[in-house]
């Protein structure tokens, strides 16, 4: 084992509208090793979510992959077929998602729905056995009464409770990874803390691994690795979650950090949003997409694409022309 | 269950009295009397007037009808058939026994073609079997009842003999078809629509995403997790849909000549036969009360959201 459970080698993913060709991934690379948290943040519309979805292969008409690959355990699931991409959707890959309200079906129990994820996976387990299981699983998310919460319908949930009850179904089959898209955006603040808490104990406790999704800088500083930063498809930096906090180099990473409310600065008046607005995916500038966005903007930026390239320790990688001229040397903190 | 039923008995009642006094008022506002003929005296008319007091004050006739009802007495027939009760009429004399039966087929007929082939439609979505489906489905909401009644008469009746023109009493299985594929041709293709556009919504839906991200099948992902929500609006049109096939029932019995309920009721009001009206009046619209209180049952059992004891409050 190479010690990579996830690899996404220069993933692309389009949308062919009748306006055009919607280039919403633009050739992404990440890796991720077992029992590690990496966050992928951006602004809303940067394309994280298609980018799960291509992971997932749960990409909708007229979404399609257009390169790249993904390998999970070595192999490249972008090459299987539809029987073993349900193989290993919820068994070995599961995905939770934003709004934990619209997520669960509302006529079927939240009892039917969790043993479903196990029993689809396991034809041979006893009904019996899964709603043990299923129960097990709501214990262990945190939900009180599990017995009782079993034959529950999604409405009598809150909406803590209900991605509570989606992270269980999550879990039911141990997965090898998890990918978390925005799972506590739709909480207030109070509940979205207990879910973050909620993970990082889920992580302490198993081996799994999570692709962690959300526009919130704050949630990263609290549960990952790794972090990779995305802007209108492309990755823009990437690195150690403490390098990205601590030593950003990217002007969108600044500019991301910027515009976060801090609540540990007594300074937290100075929260400047950063200016203009996220690119016309059907319409991309030529060169580098943050480049009408960007403070240090220059020529080159406006005709060729900056290449991602290192620029310290431990992967960390930026992609802007700044880092390219100054070569890989550029200490120069905030 | 039990409280909820008592308050739909309770405002079916009231609802049904509110119909009796439209009806009521609503046929003596035309001018006129059942007894007047040609040949027919004014004191003539006045005696028969007389015999079935219908030269009392408009609100103590109401009033006695009423009185009637909660006795079981639907008055007698005053024209007709004369002086035969009007419960014999209706229940006795099998014209409701044929009408239901047309009714109950038509009904059945529609949701077992519209909802399979609403679910065929979304599944196919954008192409042939899809558009095809769109342009019969259209056709069917498009086209009066009567005219489907009356094309059908024409080319499957008359002109290619296969099957009888006059239904009559129903008495051979081919005597059903043409009547009941005439009753069912506009609610297969409303519900067929109706189930193609909330299949399609349901399909979009987040919970589908889940669905297919725990990894269950195609099929499981649409007969378990798409279709029963898509139900939901198909069984609230079923309300209506009662309506509309006793309505429409009218048109079908006069059309393949059926002496049923429907044929009955045409005559009683060109005849003025003014007990025989109110009553076939407010046993079709016990029928259709009767009907949506089974629709909201059938709802509860398919939305668990819905809370029939307290929903209303
Ligand atoms: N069904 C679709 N049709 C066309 N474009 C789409 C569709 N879904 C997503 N996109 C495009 O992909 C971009 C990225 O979307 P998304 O991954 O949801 O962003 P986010 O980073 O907020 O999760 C959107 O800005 C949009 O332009
Ligand atoms: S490449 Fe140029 S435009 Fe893009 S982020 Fe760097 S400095 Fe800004
Ligand atoms: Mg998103």
């Amino acid at each position: 084992m190479n010690g990579k459970l996830l690899e996404v080698k220069n993933l692309q993913v389009s949308f062919f509208t009748s306006v055009g060709e919607v280039k919403a991934v633009n050739g992404i690379d990440y890796s991720l090793g077992y029992n590690e948290v990496m966050g992928i943040v951006g602004e809303s519309g940067s394309g994280k979510s298609v980018e799960a979805y291509a992971i997932m292969g749960l990409l909708q008409s007229p979404g399609r992959v257009v390169g790249g690959n993904v390998l999970f355990q070595g192999e490249d699931i972008l090459n299987y077929d539809a029987k073993q991409m349900t193989d290993l959707r919820g068994n070995k890959i599961s995905m939770i998602f934003q709004n934990p309200m619209t997520c669960l079906n509302p006529v079927y129990t939240i009892g039917n729905q969790l043993s479903e994820a196990l029993t689809c996976h396991n034809k041979d387990i006893s009904k019996a056995d899964a709603k043990a299981r299923a129960i097990e699983m709501l214990e262990f998310v945190g939900i009180n009464n599990a017995d009782k919460r079993f034959a529950q319908y999604p409405h009598e949930f809150s909406g803590g409770m209900r991605q509570r009850a989606m992270i269980a179904m999550a879990l039911i089959c141990d997965p090898k990874l998890l990918i978390a898209d925005e799972p506590t955006t739709a909480l207030d603040v109070t509940i979205q803390a207990q879910i973050i808490e909620l993970m990082k104990d889920i992580q302490k406790k198993t081996d799994m691994s999570i692709v962690f999704i959300t526009h919130n800088l704050g949630v990263v500083a609290e549960i990952c690795d790794k972090v990779t930063v995305m802007y209108a498809g492309h990755v823009m930096e990437q690195g150690a979650v403490n390098d990205i906090f601590y030593n950003p180099q990217h002007p969108y990473t600044r500019g991301l950090l910027r515009s976060m409310p801090r609540l540990d600065s007594e300074s937290h008046a100075r929260m400047i949003p950063i200016e203009g607005t996220p690119v016309d995916l059907l319409d991309p500038p030529k060169g580098c997409s943050f480049g009408p966005r960007c403070e240090h903007c220059m020529k080159i930026c406006l005709r060729n694409d900056p290449p991602l390239v290192q620029i310290g320790e431990n992967g960390h990688l930026s992609a802007c022309w700044l880092h390219v001229r100054h070569g890989a040397e550029s200490k120069e903190a905030k | 269950m039990t409280s909820f039923i008592l308050k739909r008995v309770g405002s079916a009642l009231i609802t049904l009295l509110v119909v009796a006094a439209a009806t009521f008022f609503l046929m003596n506002a035309v001018p006129g009397s059942p007894f007047v003929t040609e040949k027919s005296t004014p004191e003539m008319v006045a005696r028969a007037e007389a015999k079935y007091g219908l030269d009392k004050p408009m609100v103590v006739q109401f009033v006695n009808y009423v009185k009637g009802y909660f006795v079981g007495d639907m008055g007698v027939s005053l024209k007709m058939q004369q002086d035969t009760s009007v419960a014999d009429i209706i229940f006795n004399q099998n014209k409701l026994t044929l009408s239901t039966r047309v009714g109950a087929f038509a009904l059945l007929l529609a949701i077992i073609l519209g909802i399979p082939s609403g679910c065929i439609a979304a599944y196919n979505r954008g192409n042939g079997v899809d558009g095809a489906l769109r342009v019969i489905t259209t056709i069917g909401v498009a086209i009066p009842g009567f005219v489907v009644a009356t094309g059908l008469l024409v080319l499957v009746g008359v002109q290619l003999q296969w099957l009888p023109v006059r239904s009559g009493s129903l008495e051979t299985a081919s005597a059903f078809i043409l009547p009941v594929i005439a009753l069912a041709f506009y609610p297969s293709c409303y519900i067929a629509k109706l189930t193609r556009a909330s299949m399609l919504d349901a399909i979009n839906q987040d919970y589908i995403r889940t669905a297919r991200a725990k990894g269950l099948k195609t099929g499981t992902v649409i007969f378990k997790h798409a279709l029963r929500n898509s139900l939901i609006p198909v069984i609230t049109y079923l309300g209506p849909l009662t309506a509309y096939v006793i309505t429409g029932g009218f048109v079908v019995e006069t059309t393949f000549s059926i002496p049923g309920l429907g044929k009955y009721f045409i005559s009683s009001i060109l005849n003025r036969d003014y007990p025989i009206i109110m009553g076939t009046t407010i046993v079709l619209a016990a029928l259709i009360i009767f009907m949506n209180l089974l629709v909201d049952i059938a709802y509860k059992l398919v939305d668990p959201r819905i809370n029939l004891s307290k929903g209303d409050e």
